[in-house]
């Protein structure tokens, strides 16, 4: 635990992705196999599920301090992150036990078996054994709010790096649906792991937003310009007889979308599908969140399945026949996988619709087409390269994402409250208000957007100009508008504005804004109505 | 006998002010940095090692008499004496006597040693005022040397790596702390131009802080690779540094326990020094006071004083001020000394400098 703690602080200390790597390739030389394994589960977020309950380690952490509960919340609120504010309050520890992580893990998943005297001795046990570093670790496994600043590129650069395998090779045997417990290290990594491996999907390619202008990314038609769905990314796998669906996530969920089971006799074996799973009818895609509430069912309903029907709009073919062409241009799997969805759709009528390849000369109607893009509940234009690879992970240069230009609202600041994380001890965290007559409504939470320079403005404000504390949140003078971005809206009665956002968050403070000048209910109810106007 | 009214610390019988943030007539100032000894009052009295800061600080015509700690002051029957409070050079509690009533005024102050600042000496009285900059619990402090190690260590690799080290920390307190502790074997040390004007006004009472040479315009990149260069917190992100390449940046601040109080800089490293009481040293300090009724300042002022009330059965009040505590942000009086030397354009100050005086930004 201690060599994987210090892992961990020098991957927290750094922003530099060379010295990530080289933390982790020092670590996966010199820490038992079982720990890698672990290690490499827990940074591609495979982490244990969370066995104990917080209010338990805050009230055990504040008997081992010998501090009343009032004062330990009040430091949590200060600190802002549960696991840490137990790492700091415990008095120092005892002794050193130096257990392992894969001990430590296992020693955490068997805590279900404990009664509830004995699993908080055991635990105050181990905390009285570690260091503030293995305690902060410790604590963040057992919160469940594990996390590191290295994304899974990083952990397969390191390996590939330690165990000299090609990268892609790598990337590919971490996707999917492993875990330390049925596979050892060597498994995973060696060739003869792959002949099980036929449900997995392959790494998924993913673009960046559009930094340059449009036009310097040289002749139009090179690019193939295609609208960019809301929905859920996922890759569609037909091998062995068998049908798999994951999400982008690397989630398997199949069984989320019992729409597509009829394409098991359908489309050919060894054929994997790029798309995006979208509720859909009468020729348009619906809103996201229709399908949101259909995925947060455990139980699918007949009637959940009508209201919103699910669609494949399909992006990009992977493998056909059994062969894996992720390395043919764009324009050759195009072509491809415009005959796959022909061929599927002549045999009986499949969800598998093409991706419309839009149809511009110039740049100017590529630049008008985003424009309307939200009108078909799109979130902007995809541009690929016609020649251009299916690549892992998320790259630069071949493809771009282009969205459109978010929706915005001017609110007023009304309540605040302390952030998390990197934001801890800061006021951050805030509700805004827009008018409904003379009185102000909270109708959306929004954090990020804001400079430190000027998160450190507004916590200092907030501080002079708290009107109520109520626990961590305090209400302010109504005074400071923002404007906050938002990529969708539509009507909530569950919200006292009649209105919710779809991620929103905070574009930039109006200085030159007096609350006075706020958006009201009435400008949010006139968006919603041209929406569904062009529905 | 003491009260708190809108210019300051009041001692009506005496008629003088404890660092007062309004200008008054007669003001004793507990330490020189900026929120504690303010510009505008006629006379000042405070100790010795204090007296070349204030003049640097506050212009070299003030009325200012220095005493020694435990020197005793009588005015109108009011004995007044100077105690050592450890935070900086020069740094004092001030005991206030009147007719067997004690009261004592911190100011800000630790009981760690630093070997710099005369240690902390706790004072007996019935009334005493604290600060609370880092009255919670989750601070507890490492012990001076051991950060003093983490310090040297630091240095050491990025030496060896061919890297500069910033280091930052206030310009008065943090700085010659940081200097005091440095092994002076690793490589050259250079100092920022606010922390060298810091360093010749202490030299003036007899300190010694000439190893820290300044950052003269003679010395090329080369000559500098692998140094050591302390600088205010000002110069994060500024221009300044470009002149370092390639460099490593760690902050001393009790700030630093916090992880996200230390990811929110940006910086490198952060080391946990702070010239301030962690969590326990405040405890003890009220505790060897023997006071029944303490008054906290600046800091987790509402927390720390239920906590005296609730679990330690004082009669504890919070109290506004103006007191700041320990700042990591820039100050735009080191920025502006620096800019004049080196002849840059200001880095941007814009922001929220002149927001940062307010009562709570203990806790900021």
């Amino acid at each position: 635990m201690k060599a994987f703690a210090e892992l961990y602080t020098a991957i927290d200390q750094t922003t530099k992705t060379n010295a990530k790597v080289d933390a982790l390739v020092e670590y996966f030389a010199a820490a038992p196999e079982t720990d890698v394994l672990w290690c490499v589960a827990m940074l591609t977020g495979k982490s244990p599920k969370r066995t104990i309950r917080s209010g338990e380690l805050k009230e055990w952490s504040a008997e081992m301090s010998g501090l009343p509960y009032w004062i330990f919340d009040e430091s949590y609120h200060i600190v802002g992150d549960l696991a840490e504010t137990i790492t700091l309050i415990l008095p120092p520890p005892s002794s050193s036990a130096g257990y392992s992580l894969t001990e430590t893990i296992a020693f955490l998943r068997s805590l279900d078996q404990y009664g509830d005297e004995d699993k908080k001795i055991a635990i105050q046990q181990h905390w009285d054994e570690m260091d503030t570093s293995e305690r902060f670790v410790f604590n963040k496994l057992m919160t469940g709010s594990f996390r590191v600043g290295v994304s899974k590129q990083l952990v397969i650069k390191a390996l590939a790096k330690q165990f000299k395998i090609e990268e892609d090779t790598v990337a590919h045997r971490l996707t999917g649906d492993w875990s330390p417990d049925t596979t050892t290290l060597t498994t995973l990594l060696s060739a003869e792991g792959d002949t099980d491996s036929y449900y997995r999907p392959y790494p998924f390619y993913l673009a960046y937003q559009l930094e340059q202008q449009v036009d310097e990314l040289g002749d139009v038609r090179d690019w193939q310009i295609e609208q960019k769905y809301d929905g859920i990314r996922g890759q569609l796998l037909l091998r062995r007889g068998e049908l798999f669906v994951w999400s982008r996530g690397e989630e398997l969920m199949t069984e989320k979308f019992p729409e597509f089971e009829i394409l098991k006799g359908i489309l050919p074996d060894g054929t994997v599908i790029d798309g995006e799973v979208l509720p859909y009818r009468d020729g348009r895609p619906l809103p996201f969140h229709l399908m949101q509430t259909r995925i947060g069912r455990k139980n699918l309903t007949k009637k959940s399945l009508q209201e919103a029907p699910l669609i494949l709009m399909c992006y990009d073919l992977l493998e056909y026949h059994g062969e894996d062409i992720r390395t043919r241009p764009m324009r050759e799997r195009r072509a491809l996988l415009e005959q796959v969805v022909k061929d599927a759709n002549e045999i009986a009528a499949v969800p598998l619709l093409l991706s419309p390849v839009l149809d511009c000369h110039t740049w100017e109607e590529a630049t008008q087409a985003r424009e309307t893009a939200r009108d078909n509940n799109c979130e902007g234009l995809m541009l690929k390269h016609k020649d251009s690879p299916y690549e892992t992970g998320r790259r630069k240069g071949q493809w771009w994402k282009w969205k459109v230009d978010p929706l915005t609202v001017d609110g007023v600041l009304l309540y605040a409250q302390r952030g998390h994380g990197r934001r801890a001890n800061l006021y951050t965290d805030y509700t805004f208000a827009i008018w409904d007559g003379d009185e102000l409504v909270p109708f959306t939470k929004a954090y990020s957007g804001l400079t430190d320079k000027e998160l450190l403005q507004v916590d200092n404000w907030i501080k002079r100009n708290t009107i109520d504390k109520f626990g961590p949140v305090r209400s302010v003078k109504a005074e400071l508008v923002f404007e906050i971005a938002f990529e969708g809206i539509n009507r909530s009665p569950r919200h006292k504005s009649g209105v919710a956002l779809r991620f929103p968050r905070i574009l930039r403070w109006r200085k030159d804004k007096k609350k006075e000048d706020a958006n009201t209910k009435d400008d949010l109810m006139k968006l919603i109505e041209m929406q569904e106007a062009t529905r | 006998m003491l009260r708190f009214n809108d210019k300051g610390i009041y001692c009506e019988q005496a008629d003088v002010y404890i660092d007062p943030w309004g200008q008054v007539d007669r003001a004793i100032i507990t330490h020189a940095h900026s929120d504690h000894a303010r510009w505008g009052s006629r006379h000042y009295l405070a100790h010795h090692y204090s007296v070349p800061v204030m003049r640097w600080r506050l212009g070299p015509d003030i009325k200012v008499q220095g005493i020694g700690y435990n020197e005793e002051v009588t005015i109108n029957g009011v004995k007044i004496s100077l105690h050592p409070a450890g935070h900086i050079i020069g740094s004092a509690q001030v005991r206030l006597e009147y007719q067997g009533e004690v009261w004592v005024v911190s100011g800000d102050y630790k009981l760690q040693n630093d070997h710099l600042a005369t240690p902390f000496e706790p004072v007996r009285c019935q009334h005493f005022i604290t600060e609370s900059t880092f009255g919670l619990p989750v601070y507890r402090f490492p012990a001076v040397e051991v950060v003093q190690g983490e310090i040297n260590d630091w240095c050491a690799r990025n030496t060896a790596a061919g890297k500069t080290s910033v280091i930052i920390g206030y310009a008065l307190g943090k700085a010659q702390h940081i200097l005091y502790g440095l092994d002076k074997s690793i490589a050259p040390i250079y100092a920022h131009g606010a922390v060298v004007n810091m360093n010749r006004t202490l030299e003036q009472s007899g300190f010694d802080f000439s190893y820290a040479k300044p950052l003269d315009y003679s010395l090329s990149k080369k000559d500098l690779q692998g140094c050591i260069v302390i600088a205010p917190p000002s110069a994060v992100g500024t221009p300044w540094l470009r002149r370092f390449d390639p460099y490593s940046i760690g902050i001393c601040s009790g700030w630093m326990q916090l992880r996200g109080a230390r990811r929110r800089r940006g910086v490198d490293r952060g080391f946990v020094m702070s010239d301030h009481c962690d969590w326990q040293q405040l405890n003890t300090a009220v505790k060897l006071t023997g006071a029944e009724n303490v008054y906290v300042t600046h800091g987790y002022k509402s927390i720390y004083a239920k906590w005296l009330r609730d679990e330690m059965h004082l009669n504890a009040t919070e109290v506004d001020t103006l007191y700041e505590g320990e700042s990591i942000e820039g100050d735009k009086e080191e920025a502006a000394a620096e800019n004049t030397e080196a002849g840059i354009a200001p880095p941007d100050t814009s922001t929220a400098q002149s927001d940062i005086s307010s009562p709570e930004n203990g806790d900021a």
